[in-house]
Parts: structure tokens; sequence; C-alpha cells
């Protein structure tokens, strides 16, 4: 019982640490990969908006495909949606919460780009600087020959011949860099609250529903990790038996009186435990069409929820009564 | 319980994980390699589509066959590919399966490369400074310039330090613009890829996952077999030489034995005492007899046939039935 409850504390805590740990690291490679990426405004008036809004808002849709192809929750999902219903029916309120769970730890990558983004402010600058009216700053520079949509192309633009340090420049930049700062913090803040408020007033909804459908979604994930697990050493066993039954069946009268693995050294009563547990190990599924129909059936017709058989052997109560029927001794 | 978890978590570490972590350090060693080279752009109008382009092309090239060399699983593939059929036959789905994992996996390395190449946009300015359009980005009218002036100054617009053109064509602002354009290109690779891997992730268990397991459970099966023959054949290989060399020492100490006198113990803990070094020291007792043994083992090795107790060794072996000979004592009743 107690090694019971470790193996499920492990598993409790290793499948959903570990999603929240690579939600985690996802967002500080996107932090990481804005500060590297060496952000290159065009300063063109077709093709600043382009550059700038897609800067913003490519890369957080390749973090958000990112972070659903790594969460194992995916998969679950994908398979517990997708399979004929078998035996077992199918639960909607699980796959509607393992798809929100998946979904939640997704954003979060995308939102910490677009975030650092806005408060960074070289995008918006990049995209917004030509619908900035010249009037309210002094000190533009007018004898460039150039329109009021080229130059005001040019502002993100520092090392620019006609920009070079030039107060208007620096003050058109520092403006639209107050609006981007100023929608960052907005954005964020309004992303708390509603995190928040959500936390919040969720146990209020339907808590009882809630703990089945989280308790069933994790029995979902941990029965398919198990079900690798037994895989994998089947398939050792597999394998140890077909290849010691090839050395066998090569016998020859000379030349095999010889051990052929540890197995036959060691002296018969341990040898005896450890066929055992291998034939444990194999359940009785020994050739390689038994475990084709097995891996089918595990997918078409999962089996059925109940394992009072094997959880539950009926005990024998006893009961000594005499010839009249009068009870002696009983255990009831 | 407690061991099958450990076994299991050593198979599944060292199969997976493993090749996770390389597949993961090219993708590092990719990232650094691009830093620390140093791109150096001819700024010829012959040679700078060329440099550019093998810049970005030929690289990832490199990468993908390494991840083929260091990636354990392409010998199992290649030796699944090619065995006779004999008693078991061949699943083309298996083969299929641990091709496309082995490519996936050797296909992030190259990925990498070419993101970071065109998101540092140098190789592209290389290539392509040659075509940029010279009426966006002219400063005056070219006055007599021709066509092969105009593409020599045009192919120095990556090197700053040579660029004598200035009045002509602002190199700065072509700059910026190859540049952007080649992120642009970098962006939408990345996106294209991310896409292919998230349907083929997301959306294939809707399509075939009941084959899927199967194929899975089986090229598992392979490689775990083949391991396990390896193993088998090793510990035979050890007690094969064991017995092998036990023979040799027997069948020349068998030829020493008839020189000396069978022992005999007063005392059965004496005999189980001599009996047991006796076993260990195959009787070879003395300097000469050691010498020959080893002389012996060079000049005249024994035959590979491990022959049964039965017919003996030579015909002049006697010692070693010595010790299997059993004693019969018959009673008589004096009637």
């Amino acid at each position: 019982m107690e090694r019971l409850k470790l193996v499920l504390q492990y598993f409790q805590s290793n499948s959903e640490s570990i999603s929240n740990g690579i939600c985690a690291i996802l967002a500080l490679i996107s932090v990481k990969l804005y500060t590297s990426f060496d952000f290159n405004c065009p300063c063109m008036p077709q093709y600043n908006k382009m550059y700038a809004l897609g800067v913003m808002f490519i890369p957080p849709i390749i973090l958000f495909l990112l972070g659903v192809l790594v969460n194992r929750h995916t998969g679950v999902m994908m398979e517990e949606w997708v399979r004929p219903p078998g035996k077992r029916s199918k639960n909607p309120a699980v796959i509607r919460y393992l798809f929100t769970a998946m979904i939640q730890r997704a954003l979060l990558a995308p939102v910490v780009w677009i975030l650092v983004t806005l408060l960074d402010g070289k995008c918006f600058v990049c995209a917004f600087s030509m619908n900035v009216d010249p009037k309210y700053f002094s000190g533009m520079p007018n004898n460039t020959g150039l329109d009021l949509q080229k130059l005001m192309a040019k502002v993100p633009c520092k090392e620019d011949i006609i920009f070079r340090n030039n107060t208007f420049r620096k003050a058109v930049s520092r403006y639209v860099r107050c609006y981007s700062q100023t929608i960052g913090w907005s954005l964020l803040l309004l992303l708390i609250l509603l995190g928040a408020v959500g936390r919040v007033l969720k146990p209020c909804f339907n808590h009882a529903a809630f703990l089945q459908t989280r308790y069933w979604s994790n029995y979902l994930d941990i029965e398919q990790k198990l079900f690798d697990e037994t895989c994998v050493l089947h398939a050792r066993e597999f394998a140890r038996k077909c290849v010691v039954q090839f050395f066998e069946g090569m016998q020859d009268d000379v030349v095999l009186r010889l051990p052929l693995s540890p197995l036959h050294l060691r002296p018969r009563q341990k040898e005896d435990d450890v066929d055992g547990e291998d034939e444990e190990c194999l359940h009785g599924i020994t050739r390689h069409d038994q475990v084709d129909h097995l891996l089918h059936t595990w997918y078409m017709s999962k089996p059925v929820l109940d394992v009072t058989k094997m959880a539950f052997k009926p005990r024998v109560y006893i009961t000594w009564e005499d010839i009249d029927g009068r009870i002696l001794c009983s255990d009831v | 319980m407690d061991k099958f978890r450990m076994m299991f978590q050593f198979l599944q570490s060292n199969q997976e994980s493993f090749m996770n972590g390389i597949c993961g350090i090219m993708a590092l060693a990719s990232a650094q390699l691009y830093a620390a080279f140093e791109f150096n752009c001819p700024c010829l109008p012959e040679y700078n589509y060329a440099y550019g382009i093998g810049i970005l092309v030929i690289p990832p090239l490199w990468f993908f066959l390494l991840g083929f060399v260091l990636n354990n699983n392409v010998s199992m593939l290649a030796e699944e590919w090619r065995r006779p059929m004999g008693k078991r036959r061949k699943d083309p789905t298996v083969l299929r399966y641990m091709f496309c994992s082995i490519s996936q996996r050797s296909l992030i390395a190259p990925a990498v490369w070419i993101s970071v190449t065109l998101m540092d946009g140098k190789s592209f300015l290389c290539a392509y400074s040659t075509e940029v359009d010279v009426h966006q980005f002219g400063n005056v009218s070219l006055q007599g310039l021709s066509e092969e002036d105009l593409i020599r100054l045009l192919a120095k617009i990556p090197c700053k330090h040579i660029f004598d053109g200035q009045s002509i064509i602002s190199r700065e602002a072509a700059t910026r613009y190859l540049r952007c354009v080649s992120q642009a290109f970098g962006w939408v690779f990345l996106i294209l890829i991310t896409f292919t891997a998230f349907m083929i992730r997301a959306v294939r268990p809707c399509f075939t996952q009941a084959a899927f397991l199967k194929t899975k459970y089986w090229s598992h099966y392979i490689d775990i077999e083949r391991k396990m023959f390896d193993e088998t054949c090793t510990e035979h290989a050890k007690s094969f030489a064991k017995i092998c060399i036990q023979q040799y020492f027997e069948s020349v100490s068998g030829e020493m034995r008839s020189f000396h006198s069978p022992r005999h113990g007063d005392s059965d803990d004496e005999e189980g005492k001599h009996k047991s070094d006796d076993d260990k020291l195959l009787g070879i007792r003395a300097q000469d007899d050691m010498n020959k043994v080893l002389w012996n083992w060079h000049t005249c090795k024994p035959p590979l046939d491990l022959k049964s107790e039965k017919t003996g060794l030579n015909g002049d072996v006697n010692g070693f039935s010595n010790h299997v000979k059993k004693e019969w004592a018959v009673y008589y009743s004096k009637v």
C-alpha cells in the first residue's frame, strides 16, 4: 500500500510538474529569443507595418504550436477523443478539461513574447511612427527632399544620416514607445486580474464534478504511461526468451553441453524464482500474432473500468453448525 | 515492483533520452558554430551568390549526415532492411517508422542552422545584393555607369569597408531591406516546420493510432532483441572459453599426471581440502609444468570442440577419472 502510494505520488507529480516546468522553460526561451533577435526595421513606408506586426505576431504562433507539441496532455487528449468507444464510454468533460489545461499552458509563452515586445517598444515605433502627426514636435528636418511619409518612416532608424542626433526623432520615438509600454502594462494587468478572478471563482461552480474530471484525466495519463511501461518490459522478456530458444534450437550433440545463460549457473531454487518472475512478465503473451492482437484491441476496444475481480478476492467466512443447525462457532 | 520501475527507467532513459540528448547537443553545436564562424563575403559579382547560398545550404547537409552517423539506430535499420526473410517475415511499416524517427531527429540541427542564418541575414545579403533595385535605393540618377560597373558596385554592398558608392546608392537602406527580407524568410521557414511538426504530432492520432502502437512496439522489440542477442553471445563466449581452457589445462595435467603418483588423503577432511585445491590448480603444480602449459597454449591451441565427459580427453588421462570414479561396495550374506 505504501509503495503504491509512493508510485502514485511520483506519477502525479511527475506529469503535472513536468508540464509546468516545460511551460516555464518555453517562456524563458521566448524572452531569450527576443533579446537575441536583431530587430531590423526596414524604414520604408510600404514595409514598416508589415515587418513590425509580423515580428509581433508570428513568433507567438510558433511558440503556441511548440507549446502544444511538447505537452504530454495533447497526445492523451487526442487519443481519448478519437478512440472508438469499445467497452468504455467516453466522457466529454474529461476531454474538455484536458483541452483547457493544454491550451492554458501553451498560451503562456506567446503572451510573454507579446508583452516583452510591447514593453520594449521597438515594434510599435517601427509600425506606427508614420501615424504620428509631426506638428506636435519641433525640429523636423525639412531640407532632405523626402516627402512626409518617407521621412516619418525613417524615424525608427537612428543610424540614418538624416536623423543622426536629431531631437525630433528622439521625441517621436519616445512618444510612440510610451504608447507601447502603456498598452503592455495594461495587458499584463488585465491578464493577472483575469487569472485571479478565475482562480477565486472556480470553486463556486460545480466543484464536485471538477474533482471527478480531474481524477479521471490524471487516470488516463497514468494508464497510458503504465501501458507503455508494460509493453517495454514485455518486449524485453519476449526478446530474451526468443534468443534463448534460438540458441537452444541450434543445439548439436557435441557443441552445446554448456551453460547458455547465467540462469543455468545459479542453484536450482533461485533459477525457479527468476523464471517464475519472467513468466509473470510475459502474462501468457508469447507469439507475434498474440502481441499484434493485444495492441490492436487496446486501441479499438479499451477494457472496462472495473478491477473488482482482481482487487477483491472473496474472503471465506466459516460457520460451524451442529446437527440441529445451531451455530457453534462463526467467523461472521 | 521497484525493480521493474528502475529497469524500465533505465531502458527508457537509455534509448530515447540518450538520442534526444544527442539531438539537443547537436542543435546547440549548430548555433554555436554559426556564431563562431567568421562570415566573409567575397564582394565579387561572380562569387557572391555561390558563397552566400553555399553557407546557407551545405552545413545543414553536413549536420544531417552527422545526425545519421551518430544515431545508433541506423545500423539496426540497415540490418533489419537487408536481412533475408528466414522464418520471420519483414514488416515495411516498422522500417518506415524507424527511418522516420531517425530522420526527424537528424533534421533538427540543420533546421536550427538555416533559421539562425536567415535571421542573421548576412548570407542573404551577400547572395542577393546584386539583385537590389537601384531606383529604389539610388541617391542620384546614375550617370554613365555601365551595367558591369553597377553590378560590381552592388556586389560590394555587403562589405562596408570597401564600399565606395555612397553617393550613388544608400548602402544602409539596401542592407536593411535585404536583411528584412531574409528575416521574413526565416520566420516563414520556422512557422512552416513548426506547423508540419504540429500536424504530424497532434493530428496523427486521428488516423492510424492502432497501427502506430503496433509499429512502435515492434521497432522497440527489434532494438531490445539485438541487445539481448549480443549479451547472450558474450555470456556464451565466456562460458565456452572457461570450459575450453579448463579442458586444455586438464589435458595438459593429464599428461603430467602419469608421472606423478596419485595422492591418498589420510582423512576425509584433508582429502576434501586437497581436492578443492587440486581442482583449482587443475593438476599443474611445478614450474616446468606451467611453462609447458603456456608454451603449448601458443604453439598448439586446442580445437574449438568441447567433448562430453563420457568420451574422455586423452587415452592417458586417468587422473581426472580418479575424481569421478565411484566406489562400489557389495555386501554378501554369509549363508
